[in-house]
């Protein structure tokens, strides 16, 4: 034991003072021959200060306390005084200088389309207006409990977050909604933040819109002619109406925007939530007074040159059926196989992931991502739209030409994949024809566990056999999952039934579909009579996104959420679609191609009954490309649900419609997936 | 990596108690647990040169580490402690809070209109040296850093156009919307934080709460013009007005934001290619109160000398205390010169001038504060009123030192004597003489780069303006003014008017130059609207001002400066160069009270429509500290207004919150004023 430690001492005392010797060396010998004054002076101090140390000299120990507290001090001076003179240097730097290393390094940069664009002469034409998405949008506080006290006003949400990681009970408090009304608790007031800074940034450094903005700015934009449609998105479409009369807001600002442009309809760029977002306002404004904004009929077509929907989740994500479920998703549930005590166990009293989930579960908001459409979009259990099942046998030897189907690079194999099972208790029952499948109906008598639990979720309401009889019924599709979050959190589900609706309507003109929970539902919904107007989806393609889940029963703890993700199934071959307990399809990461592209491929193309007056629709997906070293950042060509907000050739699409281009003008569609080909497969009346 | 160095690190510490001392030794082999036998006695030298050599860099790095050690351990200690103090010390600082007690709650909706330099400015499009600033501060938050790093950008970046009164091409800085800013840069508006928080405690909100924010250096008209800003008031407030169930809007304007909201007001009733088209009712349908803090209605005397020598009664005190550092190129800086450079470009100065010329604020040997009576000294103030001077028979010497009233009136006077003498002794014609021998108007042949437009004046013109024995009154000023600065004065008078109307049924009066002169416009028909005016007294504040020409005589130089030397005597209103009258530190009590108390009181032909004010004052008492204090900006934070707003934003009227509230000689010195009502 002694020798290694010695050895590390030498080394590292040879290491420091042959540094110091060198430097020091020469002054200290100077003085020692040329000047023995001083050498007296020094001991002199020396002996001064160890007085005022009161270690005295003659023990040896004394001097070693000294030293090691002197050590410490002394290094943690060199560490700041080198940290500060960076930090000087790095203030005191030209502004330049970054970019000067990086164009150094990767070659000069292409210019930014705002740039570019400029060259060639586009000015700002039309308003643009930005609705952010779930998660994006800042909030703040501005009335709080007393544990918030003096957080008036600053960011809960957004920002950096900074106040509240010294509490975070409080912050789960604040940001929580009433379990019962869907508001917020009583004493709390969290509101969104307004102005374009609601969601240029997320956290400091990480942009939403900040690039965006930055484009448009330099064609010409500016405050006047952009806004950002900010609300609450943990609450429910209509009852961001109700409370902050955001509906009411976006209508008046869009009014404004087109009357001081002279006319000039606005340009809207939904992103992700906020695509259905924006389509219950269409639907709101358009409807009479006391339900809707009363604008009339034409409100939409006076008012809107185009709607550019990004990452648009028109029918809904499977993540959020697994943030629903179990508050997991794909990154989470490999965090957990890694770590498997940190995030499960009541170790340090935190339960993480119940203190989130409780959190999750009051945001209606959430319940508009669940797949909607059922079998008929997102797949039986035999069946779905991204995979061949006809000739699924009788392609078995070649198997190149079902891998790749269509030779357009898909981003995993999809052979004999059941996308829609999208929840399936075992990789056995994930991959068995359904014909051999024995499922039990869960539907029984739910026994209430007597276990009093501190966080209260509604899993603890059901009993051991009730947990049971939900793995038994072994696969779930898009259909059958409502009927299981119907089972397992009802009160939950009662309320988000209340403003939010996931079927496919068979008779729109029935009057039924005049109520607002069904208005943010593309397959549920008329488009309004604008014959002039532009629908676009823009999406990212290229990236493996969360398809289907295979779960497990947890092991039994009283007080835990009962299913997880089963990540230790892993598919056979190296391209499998199945990783860690889940199906990946092609995406952006977060939601399929299926539910970005069908709506404007197929449901509203040309003039269907979802789209009376035939508004024309264009698909433009963007493929995804890594950035091509880390000084790029998060990459000029990404095709990931948020960082498209980056993506070079994106902001030039939105640039020149927001200059006047329209969809024939910037190409029609543009297309890499088989989005065509799995619309085609949909069999759905239109 | 870090198991790695904690292993590294243990072994080191360890050690290192065990025979640290011996730790400079050369001999590295012998370090070991061997024991070394001579070490007691090259242990004492190793000791000595051991501190001979820490001595220098080393205790330097020791010092700074004791520092840091020491810093973040109280810093600790702080956040643990804060929590638990912070709950004590917030609800005396919130008056919400008992009024929320009391039950009030907020009913109307709230517009907040800023006045001039307090809202933040963010760059769209800059040259390249502001390269990585987009959206960034301008002005306030963190702003004032870029000043720092790159002055001459800043300012440059800051100025407008010299000719159009809007951008420079190529330049782009808009105001910041929003109530709190961005978090990051949160204190931009630290003017209306208190107030923003006092509202939202009982029961504020982004949906009835707004900012007005305006692009503060343009002229009014071109804020629109340019921004679209008077539109967007006014879809904001009809927006508040619907969504929160047809409650009226109460609107409190600061400083210049008053002249910008009553520019709103005549804007907003015109029909649509001036105005914004809303209809001779607009005001009437929208409005509850219009609560004016600081409200610089008639102008404020500040505003000339910063024209004049871009000099206040600060820049110079610190002039006469540090002679060189202002004045002299020494340094390159030329700091006052470049400030006078951008602050000439901005219109919205020029809407700041006096207004009402001699009628309101005096002639050369009348002034409506004849009365008034400064003692500094004491850093008292009195009141000029017969019960004061019954009670206080021992004030009452000091109130009658002062025989010879003060010639207010003289805004600008050159030399004291010019200030003092009375006008029959002062030469008469003055600038006329100068305007007509403005064709030697030349340049000055020895600039050869003119930067403010007194390098475009000839120095003999400069001088005879500047001759002793010359004084400028309200009226008077803006020849001279049209004179030392007529570009500037040519554009904003555009846009901006000073006078008195004769006839206020004059088609003339139409145009929107006059909308933000009270003197010029009528306010609109809207007879339940309440118009406050609430504002600090009892503060020193600048009135008019000794000036001299400035020593200095090379290019790109003021000419002028204000003349600190000419001290009155002792209790006199005249320090350093400036005289001084009773109100807010910046704005005159004439020009924040005169309106509410005489000009629109009643039926007047101002106020056809019979809109009801009321003026409210705010005492300065001695212990000026943040919640009672008086002055210009920072009685934002002052308690009494703040409850008197939250009242009124509760749905109070001007009566049950106590009507008129006055401290001063404001209704006295409006009765001196003589004009036809």
């Amino acid at each position: 034991m002694s020798k290694p430690l010695s050895f590390y001492r030498s080394y590292f005392l040879s290491k420091t003072m042959s540094f110091l010797r060198r430097r020091n060396g020469t002054d200290s010998s100077k003085t020692r021959v040329a000047d023995p004054n001083i050498k007296k002076d020094g001991a002199a101090d020396d002996d001064k200060k160890k007085d005022e140390y009161k270690i005295p000299q003659r023990r040896n120990y004394g001097s070693k306390k000294w030293s090691c507290w002197d050590n410490c001090c002394w290094f943690i001076g060199l560490i700041c005084s080198i940290w500060w003179f960076c930090l000087f240097l790095y203030n005191t730097m030209p502004d330049s200088i970054p970019q000067f290393v990086t164009m150094a390094i990767t070659g000069p940069l292409p210019d930014p389309p705002g740039v570019k664009l400029r060259k060639e002469g586009l000015m700002a034409n039309h308003p643009v207006v930005l609705v952010p998405g779930v998660v994006t949008g800042g909030l703040e506080l501005w009335e709080g409990r007393h544990c918030a006290e003096g957080l008036l006003g600053k960011r809960l949400w957004g920002g950096s977050f900074g106040e509240f990681y010294k509490r975070p009970l409080c912050w789960l408090e604040h940001i929580s909604l009433d379990n019962d009304t869907g508001f917020d608790p009583p004493g709390i007031r969290v509101r969104p933040v307004t102005g374009l800074v609601a969601a240029d940034y997320f956290a400091t450094g990480y942009f939403v819109w900040a690039v965006v903005i930055a484009n448009l700015a330099h064609i010409g934009y500016e405050e006047k002619s952009l806004y950002m449609a900010a609300y609450d998105w943990r609450l429910s479409f209509q009852n961001t109406e109700i409370r902050d009369q955001s509906l009411t807001r976006i209508k008046s600002n869009i009014e404004l925007l087109v009357a001081t442009h002279g006319g000039k309809k606005v340009v809207v760029l939904p992103h992700s939530m906020g695509v259905q977002y924006f389509l219950h306002f269409m639907k709101w404004v358009e409807t009479p007074a006391p339900r809707g904004g009363g604008g009339g009929p034409d409100w939409c077509a006076k008012h809107i040159k185009a709607i550019m929907n990004i990452g648009a989740p028109f029918l809904g994500s499977p993540k959020s059926i697994a943030l629903h479920f179990s508050i997991e998703v794909r990154d989470i549930a490999a965090l957990r196989a890694q770590a498997p005590g940190l995030l499960d166990k009541d170790v340090l009293g935190l339960q993480t992931f119940k203190h989130l989930m409780r959190m999750f579960r009051t945001w209606d908001a959430t319940f508009s991502m669940i797949p909607k459409g059922g079998e008929t979009i997102w797949g039986g259990l035999d069946w779905s739209p991204e995979t061949e099942t006809v000739n699924n046998s009788a392609k078995k030897g070649t198997d190149n030409s079902t891998r790749n189907t269509g030779g357009n690079g898909n981003i995993c194999n999809t052979k004999g994949v059941n996308y829609g099972r999208l929840i399936s208790f075992s990789k056995d029952w994930a991959e068995t024809h359904s014909s051999k499948i024995e499922r039990v109906d869960f539907k029984g008598d739910k026994l209430t566990n007597s276990s009093n639990c501190d966080i209260w979720l509604e899993y603890h309401e059901m009993g051991n056999r009730a947990i049971k009889a939900v793995a038994d019924h072994k696969v779930y599709t898009a259909g059958s999952i409502l009927d299981l979050l119907h089972y397992v959190a009802p009160k939950l589900m009662a309320r988000g039934a209340s403003h939010f609706s996931y079927g496919i309507a068979d008779d729109l003109d029935d009057p039924k579909y005049d109520e607002y929970k069904y208005w943010s539902n593309p397959l549920e919904t008329k488009l309004p009579n604008a014959p002039d107007m532009e629908i676009y989806s823009l999406y990212g393609v290229g990236l493996p996104t969360e398809r289907g889940y295979i779960y497990k029963v947890a092991p039994p703890s009283d007080c835990s959420i009962p299913f997880q993700i089963d990540t230790s199934v892993d598919g056979d071959s190296e391209d499998s679609c199945l990783k860690g307990g889940v199906f990946s399809g092609d995406g952006d990461e977060t939601v399929p191609i299926i539910s970005a592209g069908f709506m404007c491929a197929k449901g509203w193309r040309g003039k269907t009954r979802f789209n009376p007056s035939g508004i024309r629709t264009y698909n433009r997906e963007y493929k995804h490309a890594p950035p091509a070293n880390l000084l790029e950042g998060r990459g000029t060509q990404s095709g990931s649900h948020v960082d498209l907000l980056g993506n070079f050739a994106l902001i030039e699409d939105v640039l020149r419609v927001a200059a006047g281009a329209t969809g024939e003008d910037i190409g029609g569609d543009r297309v890499y997936s088989d989005i065509f080909k799995w619309s085609e497969r949909i069999n759905i009346k239109l | 990596m870090a198991s790695n160095f904690l292993r590294l690190r243990k072994p080191y510490y360890v050690e290192s108690t065990i025979n640290c001392s011996s730790s400079s030794d050369q001999k590295l082999v012998n370090l070991s647990f061997g024991i070394n036998e001579t070490r007691n006695q090259t242990k004492k030298r190793q000791a000595k040169e051991h501190h001979g050599r820490r001595s220098c860099l080393d205790s330097c790095c020791w010092v700074t580490g004791y520092l840091c050690t020491t810093w973040w351990l109280l810093l600790f200690l702080y956040h643990c402690c804060l929590p638990f103090t912070v709950g004590h010390e917030v609800p005396e600082l919130m008056p919400a809070a008992r009024l929320k007690r009391e039950g009030l709650k907020g009913i109307h909706p709230v517009v907040l209109v800023p006045g001039i330099v307090t809202g933040g400015l963010e760059l769209w499009e800059g040259k390249p040296c502001a390269d990585g600033l987009f959206r960034k501060r301008l002005w306030g938050g963190g702003g004032f850093t870029q000043l720092l790093k790159r002055p001459l950008c800043w300012l440059e970046h800051l100025s407008l156009h010299n000719e159009t009164g809007l951008d420079p091409p190529g330049i782009r800085v808009r105001p910041v919307p929003g109530l709190f800013g961005a978090d990051y840069s949160a204190p931009g508006y630290f003017v209306w934080d208190v107030l923003v928080k006092n509202l939202a405690k009982i029961g504020y909100e982004g949906k009835n709460l707004h900012m007005a924010a305006y692009d503060w250096r343009l002229s009014f008209q071109n804020t629109e013009v340019r921004d679209r800003a008077l539109s967007k008031l006014k879809s904001k407030i009809e927006l508040m007005y619907r969504a929160n169930g047809n409650k009226k809007v109460v609107v409190v304007p600061h400083s210049m934001g008053v002249a910008y909201f009553l520019h709103f007001l005549k804007w907003v009733e015109t029909p649509p290619p001036m105005g914004g088209g809303g209809g001779p009712g607009w005001c009437a349908e929208h409005i509850k109160a219009i609560v004016n803090i600081g409200p610089s209605f008639l102008g404020v005397p500040k505003a000339v000398s910063n024209i004049l020598s871009a000099e206040g009664k600060d820049v110079a005190y610190f002039r006469a205390m540090a002679p060189g550092v202002l004045d002299s190129g020494t340094l390159g800086l030329r700091a006052l010169e470049h400030v006078m450079r951008v602050s000439r470009t901005w219109d919205s100065v020029v809407s700041l001038m006096p207004k009402g010329g001699e009628t309101i604020w005096g002639n050369m040997d009348w002034s409506p504060e004849d009365e008034h009576v400064c003692d500094f000294s004491k850093k008292r103030y009195f009141r000029f009123s017969p019960s004061d001077n019954n009670v206080n028979n021992s004030d009452a010497k000091q109130v009658f030192r002062v025989k010879d009233p003060v010639k207010y009136g003289r805004i600008i006077s050159f030399g004291k004597a010019a200030s003092v003498l009375h006008s029959s002794q002062l030469p008469t014609t003055v600038l006329k003489e100068i305007l007509h021998m403005s064709a030697s108007r030349n340049f000055n042949s020895s600039c050869w780069e003119a930067w403010t437009e007194y390098d475009e004046m000839s120095r003999e013109s400069i001088r005879k303006i500047g001759a002793a024995d010359k004084a400028y009154t309200a009226t008077t000023l803006f020849d001279l003014l049209r004179f030392v600065a007529p570009k500037m004065m040519n554009r904003a008078e555009a846009h901006f008017s000073h006078g008195i109307a004769d006839n206020l049924e004059d088609p003339k009066y139409n145009h929107y130059k006059y909308w933000s002169n009270p003197l010029e416009m009528k306010l609109p028909d809207a007879p339940n609207m309440e118009i406050y005016c609430s504002y600090g007294v009892g503060i020193p504040t600048e009135r008019s001002y000794v000036y001299k020409l400035s020593p200095s005589n090379k290019c790109k130089h003021i000419p002028y400066q204000i003349d600190t030397s000419v001290d009155g005597e002792d209790g006199s209103c005249l320090k350093s160069g400036v005289y001084f009258a009773d109100g807010d530190e910046s704005v005159p009590v004439l020009s924040a009270g005169f309106m509410c108390a005489k000009g629109w009181k009643g039926r007047t032909r101002f106020n056809p429509s019979g809109i009801n004010t009321y003026v409210r004052e705010y005492q300065s008492k001695p212990p000026t500290s943040g919640i009672k204090s008086t002055a210009h900006v920072d009685i934002m934070g002052n308690i009494a207004l703040i409850e008197d707003i939250l009242r009124v934003a509760a749905g109070a009227t001007g009566e049950e919150i106590g009507g008129d509230k006055i401290y001063s000689d404001i209704l006295r010195m409006s009765e001196r004023i003589n004009l036809r009502l």
